[in-house]
């Protein structure tokens, strides 16, 4: 478009509409660098001091056929002067970077939304790939929202112009124009994108340069031209923040470093071993990253492989950790089941995805809460734990290690891959604020057999090979309850079993009661959730709640088993109403194990819940 | 004056443990058991430091029986368990004990990584040619017709070779030994510990129950001498009762072939000398089969290579600080802001 330049405009905050919370979403075709563009936004908006949630949204394929509508990625963020517990329902601004982008992410918008569309991109090609029969930025349909239709291409194309790139290089900063574009309609500062891209393009001074300068043109673009009615710039307070130090995580950052936190609190070697799956290996390779911190990475041949070999290390001394997604988890079955059986420490971190089989790699879901609690052979009880947001990942992580080293244990981790991905600002804790995590390697022959518990706890022995007259054998087969030899005896078997559900069970009892999240801790309607689900109910529970419904919200972290007091708390309330993004898995084993009315209220589209949707759940109820 | 006391010889009896021994009567396993055992007093292995792994099956029982530490784990996996377990401790000495069904059929793709991988370990491969203790159903070694409860009319599928899959799959150290044969076996078992990286050995082991003499067409008495050939590096391949046969590259076909010395003009001086870094002899005398041609046994190959456990070893230690980092800077580090 040429209509640049008219006039001066006011940058200084008291000039622009000031907005409690603003939601803005980044769509492009795979290629186009959205995540990175929304990756940088999310930093700007952290050092301007508002809070936020992120929500990446890709497709599995790596470069899907271009212009297409299962081609679009997608990044959208949350954020704003109050607390920000997700990324928002509808979004405020939609930045389309092709047709495909509009028609796949129009539907999200607010109406009176602002669009932001790259025209050059809107020719009669990519139309039709994104199966429209008509231009859309032209034909009168997007009447009910803001458009702001530049060509981007070429601005980006003119004033990238004397930096000697190829066309092909050079259209490619489209994504720092927009940004610098967006940038200005939210006052954010540039220079830490500046610097980043300078320090990224070290080799490559040109390409950095030219980045850098797409999006000062589009900043300044924004800042010139004469913006269409009814759209202009914003301005966002800072949010009312704990003082502190601070950077934005994503949940596999915080899960990578939790589990290290975990090992160096217990002063053990972590050995990871893991194979690629979406959206698991993230941690993987955050983890590969930290071998001066007392972390051995093994890329296993397989899922198998990986288990055994998490279980080979903590056999020797270490502690073994495995991490997949559900098919990834289910391959696993079998080795964590000897874990179980021998007694071995292990972390199992399952993010888990939409399924069943391969399902839709890259799309949230918390449909492996039965695989975890209940999916193995025999009976074999093992704990389970789940974080509820990215940062959340890391107070998990270090509760698992102590657990499983504490009861001799495999622990699951559940997160998923709207927690993995998602990013959010984090207090950074002070690792000497943690308690250590004791680890007794037995040492003592005296009396020593491999299946010694302790009293308390009833975990066994870590005996490790290396250590001089604790020579031991263990294995699948059945143990004899006072040697640990082999045992087929009929009532050792009944004692061992009760013994392995025991121990568990008294994790309970070494773990906090179950508190209310918002609330009252007993009244009509208790919302009941796990995992990432936490920013929607919350944020559901605390709209209503301001409007006088009696409505509470329980948050649980320990999932098998379950604080002590949940059973009672439950009973508490008239109603209990449970979100999950599955078909109904933990509301089945709450009403099995407190037979509790508690309802479901699922869903299963490979999308994190709107707000509405748990509120509209939670008004039906209470408002009859 | 200070006197060293030296270590205390072990003899085999103190790895034996107390436990029952449960195979069959007759089985090749009590063999093998006694040669394993012979072996580690004869090494002065010491029990606190040294480890069995075994998956599933009838040889997965091994560790029961020898008093060092051990782990009895599922089926197959046993390689991967064992990695893990050198990942934890790379000072361990580690023996994985195998048979058929679980190294080459359920744990076939494990074994091929970790003899690719060069995991510093002996690996012990019982071949029986069946399945054991599900009740013998043929196995992936087993010969084409065998006879078994799941293949009445005889198996159809061609049968795996061991020591050619091993070679196949990068082994820098491959060995072959017969269970009753114990002048032989531990002294391919010694050297098979003294290798660096990952030491293979098939051992040919009778299935008294489901298998009974299906090696007797090389190990029988009367065709042993010309159906065995017990290969040494550095000397003419020669066998028969008199050492009067030899094995010689044929250079137009480029294979072995049985001649015997004076005949046909054959000298000794023709016979071919085994070199066991040389790979290319170590596979032809792994693809030797009976009657035609004698199964080759001892050390076929033993190349040292880097092991995997050394790699991260010397990994870790390039990136481990002098001092013991601070986690508060881990979780510091890249970009952040102070909120006051």
């Amino acid at each position: 478009m040429s209509n640049t330049a008219l006039a001066e405009k006011p940058t200084d905050p008291s000039q622009r509409e000031t907005v409690e919370s603003a939601v803005v979403r980044f769509a492009g075709d795979s290629g186009d660098g959205m995540q990175l563009t929304g990756g940088q936004f999310t930093l700007a908006t952290a050092f301007a001091g508002n809070d936020l949630s992120t929500f990446p949204d890709f497709p599995a394929e790596i470069r899907a056929p271009a212009g297409t509508t299962f081609g679009v990625s997608s990044f959208q963020i949350n954020f704003g002067s109050r607390v920000i517990k997700t990324a928002g329902d509808a979004f405020d601004m939609l930045i389309a970077m092709n047709p495909a982008a509009l028609k796949v992410e129009l539907g999200g918008l607010k109406q009176g939304g602002v669009i932001i569309a790259d025209t050059g991109s809107f020719g009669e090609r990519d139309l039709r790939k994104a199966g429209y029969d008509s231009n859309p930025l032209e034909d009168g349909s997007l009447q009910g929202y803001h458009l702001v239709a530049l060509d981007i291409s070429k601005l980006t194309m003119e004033a990238v112009k004397d930096t000697g790139l190829s066309k092909q290089e050079a259209l490619r900063c489209k994504n720092m124009w927009t940004l610098g574009f967006v940038y200005w309609m939210y006052g954010r500062d540039r220079k830490p994108t500046a610097d980043w891209l300078i320090a990224k393009f070290g080799k490559r001074p040109d390409v950095a340069a030219a980045n850098v300068a797409a999006m000062d043109a589009g900043h300044t673009v924004a800042e010139t031209m004469e913006l269409p009615d009814g759209v202009h710039g914003f301005h966002v307070d800072a949010a009312d923040i704990a003082p502190g130090t601070y950077r934005t995580v994503t949940g596999a950052e915080a899960l990578a470093w939790g589990l290290a936190a975990g090992t160096h609190l217990a002063d053990i070697k972590m050995v990871f071993a893991s194979y690629p799956i979406t959206p698991a290996s993230q941690l993987l390779h955050s983890l590969s990253k930290m071998i001066d911190h007392n972390v051995v990475t093994f890329q296993a041949e397989d899922e198998i492989a990986a288990a055994c070999a998490a279980i080979g290390a903590s056999f020797g001394g270490s502690l073994g950790v495995t991490s997949s997604s559900g098919p990834g988890i289910a391959l696993k079955t079998e080795a964590i089941g000897l874990a179980i059986s021998t007694e071995l420490p292990m972390i199992i971190v399952n993010s888990q995805r939409a399924g069943p089989s391969t399902g839709m790699p890259t799309k949230t879901e918390q449909s492996d809460l039965y695989q975890a609690v209940l999916g193995r052979n025999a009976d074999s009880p093992l704990c389970v734990l789940a974080a509820r947001s990215p940062a959340d990942c890391f107070d998990v992580a270090i509760e698992a290690v102590r657990i499983a080293i504490k009861y001799m244990t495999p622990v699951f981790v559940l997160t998923d891959g709207y927690i993995g991905n998602a990013a959010e600002p984090w207090n950074i804790p002070d690792i000497n604020d943690y308690a250590k995590i004791p680890v007794n390697f037995r040492t003592d022959p005296e009396g020593f057999h491999p299946f010694l518990r302790d009293d308390d706890t009833l975990a066994r022995v870590w005996a490790v090979p290396g250590t001089p007259g604790l020579e031991h054998r263990i294995g699948g087969i059945e143990r004899d309850y006072d040697s640990g030899n082999i045992s087929y005896d009929p009532g050792n078997h009944q004692k061992m079993t009760d013994t392995r559900f025991a121990k568990i069970a008294g994790i309970a009892k070494d773990i906090p009661d179950q508190g209310v999240e918002d609330g009252n801790t007993s009244g009509k309607l208790a919302v009941v959730g796990w995992g990432s689900t936490y920013g929607p109910i919350s944020r559901a529970v605390a709209n209503l709640r301001a409007q006088g419904l009696d409505v509470s919200h329980i948050h649980l972290r320990h999932i098998w088993p379950f604080p002590e007091n949940l059973g009672d708390l439950l009973k508490g309330f008239e109603q209990v109403l449970v979100p999950e993004m599955n078909h109904g898995q933990l509301v089945n084993v709450l009403r099995a194990e407190y037979l509790v009315p508690a309802e479901g209220l699922n869903k299963v589209s490979g999308q994190p819940f709107k707000i509405i949707e748990i509120e509209d759940a939670i008004r039906a109820r209470l408002e009859t | 004056m200070n006197v060293v006391t030296p270590p205390e010889k072990l003899t085999p009896k103190d790895f034996a443990t107390d436990q029952e021994v449960r195979w069959c009567p007759g089985c090749g396993d009590y063999a093998i058991l006694k040669g394993v055992q012979k072996t580690l007093a004869d090494i002065g292995a010491r029990p606190e430091n040294t480890v069995f792994v075994s998956g599933i099956g009838c040889a997965a029982r091994f560790p029961y029986y020898v008093k060092t530490y051990g782990f009895h784990t599922i089926h197959g996996r046993a390689p991967a368990f064992a990695t893990g377990l050198k990942l934890a401790n790379p000072d361990l000495d580690i023996w994985v004990v195998s048979g058929d069904g679980d190294a080459l059929s359920i744990g076939g793709n494990h074994l091929f990584h970790l003899l690719r991988r060069n995991v510093d370990l002996q690996f012990l491969l019982f071949n029986n040619e069946i399945y054991g203790l599900t009740k013998g159903q043929y196995s992936p070694t087993s010969r084409q017709g065998t006879r078994s409860p799941s293949t009445p009319w005889g198996s159809l599928d061609n049968p795996a070779s061991a020591a050619v899959f091993a070679l196949g799959a990068g082994a820098r150290f491959v060995a072959r030994g017969i269970d009753s044969n114990q002048k032989h076996l531990p002294g391919v078992l010694a050297r098979a510990h003294a290798h660096k990286g990952t030491s293979f050995v098939e051992i040919f082991q009778n299935c008294k129950v489901y298998n009974d003499g299906v090696f007797e067409n090389f190990t029988g008495r009367d065709v042993a001498a010309d159906q065995q050939i017990y290969v040494e590096h550095g000397k003419p391949l020669t066998f028969g009762k008199d050492g009067e046969k030899g094995l010689r590259l044929n250079t137009q076909t480029l294979a072995l072939e049985t001649v015997v010395i004076g005949e046909n003009g054959v000298t000794e001086a023709d016979i071919l000398v085994h070199d066991e870094t040389n790979k290319m002899i170590a596979t032809l005398l792994a693809h030797m089969d009976p009657p035609t041609m004698p199964v080759a046994l001892g050390v076929l190959y033993c190349a040292p290579g880097q092991s995997y456990d050394d790699e991260v070893t010397d990994l870790v230690r390039s990136h481990t600080p002098a001092e013991k980092p601070d986690f508060n800077k881990l979780l510091r580090a890249g970009r952040t802001w102070t909120v006051d």
